[in-house]
């Protein structure tokens, strides 16, 4: 097995606050990989790089720095499972590292709090670490085949973007993360606009609904087309979106024609571990995973 | 001579030469080697289904029309998705010039309702989406923390992170009495 290694497990707002199951999940499945997770204790908004980022950029790089500085501290890498965050940290670092007067301008800011930041740490996706694994270890902890599942895997746009900072081949079809879901036997299944943002990013979730249900409309029809058996991702934003999409389609609809399973990485990887589903948080889901399930489990 | 064609004529006056070079100054490298071949467009998953014209809104940049572009609703209409940026001819970042004009329409005073109420939350709790009793609940049935180990179980780590904000300014720009009617 390959060595154990210890992150600062960043949980941001979504993830803890709106689906504990997600985190609940990560929490679970990443030990049994040899990840283990330290809490980032005191923690805040990354702040989101679409939103905050777009009202005041210099709050967004001092409390994004805040948190990398509480990871720094403990003597970690920060780990984080949502997209967003990822991207804030990522654009963080790079800002303070290529811009040494920013770094000052947000030492400047801490002064008196007793935080110290350098910048010398590094912050991870918790899928980038899990495909850095050797794919033989994992291999060893599935116990459950998931063949013919059909899954549509879904990357969401700050995991790959912008790619000049952004740790993957330098492709506009990445193949990592259908690679690391076929591990557990199931499929990815090629859909129409596999790379289309999800709609819920930069404000537009909370301040344009309809535009950005629309943006989900759009993917969750092509995946229907497809006949998918859920719809995987990585994010805890890009998952808000899809389960509170579908539902909020089939109110206005009046019929249920939004019923795709939402399933975060970790509950699917851990379904092939045969671990239980409802330790997995798979039922509390606001789209029914039970149909997912039966066919898993028979 | 008199047709009845109506014209659309950009008046002097709502040009602001400076306009592009602030823009630039914060980060948007290259914006003005713009050539307007619509790729930002065409990638937009906004743009497919509303009026946003991300060509038209760098187009608007370079020609200054400040008051114009800052004062649109249309410009929170980008999801930050990132792929005009990726897919720019000349390597604009796009997406950078967005958030940099969205910066400034929030300093004049343009920011939607809807933004000012999670910048409160953020404000008040180090959270946009702060935790609720339907979650609390939830949390204890999964045997997790049942109150996250983040600003919402440190008093000290709050504290901080409001006064980080009070000194970068955010705390004056989100609760100044600036809302749109």
């Amino acid at each position: 097995m390959t060595e154990s290694q210890t992150y600062s497990f960043f949980l941001g707002c979504v993830m803890p606050n709106r689906f504990p199951n997600l985190e609940a999940s990560i929490r679970l499945v990443l030990p049994k990989l040899g990840i283990e997770l330290e809490d980032l204790k005191g923690a805040s908004c990354c702040p989101a790089p679409g939103v905050i980022r777009s009202f005041s950029e210099p709050t967004w790089l001092a409390l994004a720095s805040r948190n990398l500085a509480l990871a720094e501290m403990a003597g970690h890498d920060l780990l984080t499972g949502c997209n967003g965050c990822y991207g804030t940290f990522k654009e963080t670092l790079t800002e303070i590292r290529e811009h040494p007067e920013r770094l000052k301008e947000v030492q400047k800011v801490f002064k008196g709090t007793g935080l110290k930041f350098k910048g010398k740490v590094e912050a991870k996706h918790l899928i980038e670490v899990i495909n850095d694994l050797d794919v033989e270890d994992i291999k060893k902890l599935l116990t459950k085949s998931l063949e013919g599942i059909k899954v549509g895997v879904h990357y969401g746009c700050h995991l790959l973007k912008p790619s000049k900072n952004r740790p993957w081949e330098q492709t506009q079809r990445h193949t990592f993360l259908d690679e690391l879901v076929e591990l557990t036997g199931a499929t990815s299944t090629k859909y129409k606009d596999k790379y289309l943002c999800c709609g819920a990013g930069g404000g537009v979730r909370g301040s344009q609904v309809a535009v950005s249900v629309d943006i989900a409309k759009e993917k969750l029809d092509n995946l229907i087309e497809a006949g998918v058996d859920c719809i995987l991702n990585v994010c805890s934003f890009c998952h808000l979106q899809y389960e509170v999409s579908q539902a909020q389609l089939n109110k206005e609809l009046g019929e249920k024609k939004y019923q795709i399973p939402v399933i975060y990485f970790t509950q699917l990887l851990g379904l092939a571990m045969g671990l239980d589903p409802s330790e997995l948080g798979l039922d509390i889901h606001m789209i029914d995973t039970q149909p997912l399930l039966d066919k898993i489990l028979g | 001579m008199t047709d009845k064609i109506s014209r659309e004529t950009i008046r002097n006056e709502a040009i602001d030469p400076d306009f592009v070079d602030s823009i630039v100054d914060a980060g948007a490298d290259r914006l003005r080697t713009c050539i307007q071949c619509g790729t930002c467009s065409s990638v937009c998953p906004s743009g497919r289904r509303t009026a946003f014209r991300t060509r038209e809104l760098m187009r608007k940049a370079l020609l200054g029309l400040k008051d114009e572009v800052l004062s649109s609703p249309d410009l929170w209409l980008c999801a930050t998705c990132l792929t005009c940026l990726e897919r720019c001819p000349r390597q604009i970042k796009v997406t950078d010039a967005i958030i940099i004009m969205r910066n400034m329409a929030v300093e004049e005073g343009h920011m939607l309702p809807e933004h000012r109420k999670s910048s409160k939350k953020l404000l008040e709790t180090g959270h946009a989406v702060p935790i609720n009793a339907a979650n609390l609940e939830k949390r204890k049935n999964l045997g997790l923390k049942e109150i996250p180990p983040t600003t919402h179980s440190s008093k000290k780590a709050l504290a901080d992170v409001q006064k980080i904000m009070k000194r970068t300014g955010f705390k004056k720009l989100i609760t100044e009495d600036k809302e749109e009617n």
